[in-house]
């Protein structure tokens, strides 16, 4: 939660710098946050290969729990695209790689800006920001009419951290690793399913 | 990405550089949104349509969350629902 809100803190500060104009050129034209980005993949990248824990749960678990991250990825995507059809302005492409951020708005609205631009790369930190909120607000809603793996579901890449918690405490604690487990594998999907959705696909 | 999974596979056994690069992480996160904040302030076409913008990504948003959670439904009544 702490860091949500930091990081929402940076963006508003960058938005109200930029609405002011205050700033010198160099930080207008340079296009400089594409090697942040760089620097962040590799960061990332050293992050995903250090923590032997997340690998060691992925092994040990048996097969089913593959299930479950599987069906957020294809429930997810489905639910966009389905919904896009009312959305003039997106096209199906776009609101598959925002529906691909799995709440892992950081990440996903700086890949999406870069690719596809500032419109769509608000539209997805927005909507994936929302996703982490409404999942906090409402799991214990959703638990009781979709089943214990609705929280699990709509935290999406979150269910590691930001919504374990509350996951946890309304579907019970042995949901916690499977939860745990569904979060970490769609955070290492989201770098390359966003990008490959709008490059590729 | 991959040349960080590599090098990550060889420096799990020291957690000093574990945690500075997680801090580093979080920085390259705080600043890449701060650049995308600035891009956004410059933009006018943006700022102008906020409330669209907005509306778009909430209808995105229930789109995404009620398919996951439909699905999440039947997958937890096929799979998981004699487990308790």
């Amino acid at each position: 939660m702490k860091n949500s809100l930091i990081i929402l803190g940076f963006f508003t500060l960058g938005l109200f710098l930029g609405l002011s104009k205050f700033l010198p050129d160099f930080i207008m034209e340079s296009d400089f946050s594409m090697y942040a980005l760089y620097l962040l993949m590799f960061l990332v990248g050293i992050g995903i290969g250090a923590d032997r824990s997340s690998w060691k749960v992925i092994k040990e678990t048996n097969i089913k729990i593959i299930l479950v991250p599987l069906c957020v990825v294809i429930g997810s995507l489905l639910g966009v695209g389905a919904i896009s059809i009312f959305l003039p302005h997106i096209h199906l492409k776009e609101a598959l790689a925002v529906g691909a951020g799995f709440g892992y708005y950081s990440l996903s609205s700086i890949f999406i800006t870069q690719i596809s631009g500032e419109t769509l790369g608000v539209i997805a930190l927005l909507s994936n920001i929302l996703r982490e909120i409404i999942t906090l607000l409402a799991t214990p809603i959703f638990v009781k009419y979709f089943g214990k793996l609705a929280g699990i579901a709509c935290g999406g890449a979150t269910a590691m951290d930001t919504t374990l918690p509350i996951i946890s405490k309304y579907s019970g604690k042995e949901w916690a690793i499977i939860s745990v487990f569904s979060g970490i594998v769609l955070t290492i999907l989201v770098p390359f399913l966003v990008p490959f959705i709008l490059e590729i696909l | 990405m991959t040349l960080g999974i590599l090098i990550g596979f060889f420096i799990d056994q020291y957690p000093k550089i574990i945690k500075a690069v997680d801090k580093m992480t979080s920085w390259a996160i705080y600043l890449l949104l701060f650049l995308l904040g600035i891009g956004v302030g410059l933009n006018e076409m943006i700022i102008k349509n906020l409330p669209t913008i907005g509306l778009q990504a909430l209808i995105l948003t229930i789109g995404a969350l009620a398919g996951s959670l439909i699905l999440a439904y039947f997958t937890y009544s096929l799979f998981f629902k004699s487990k308790k």
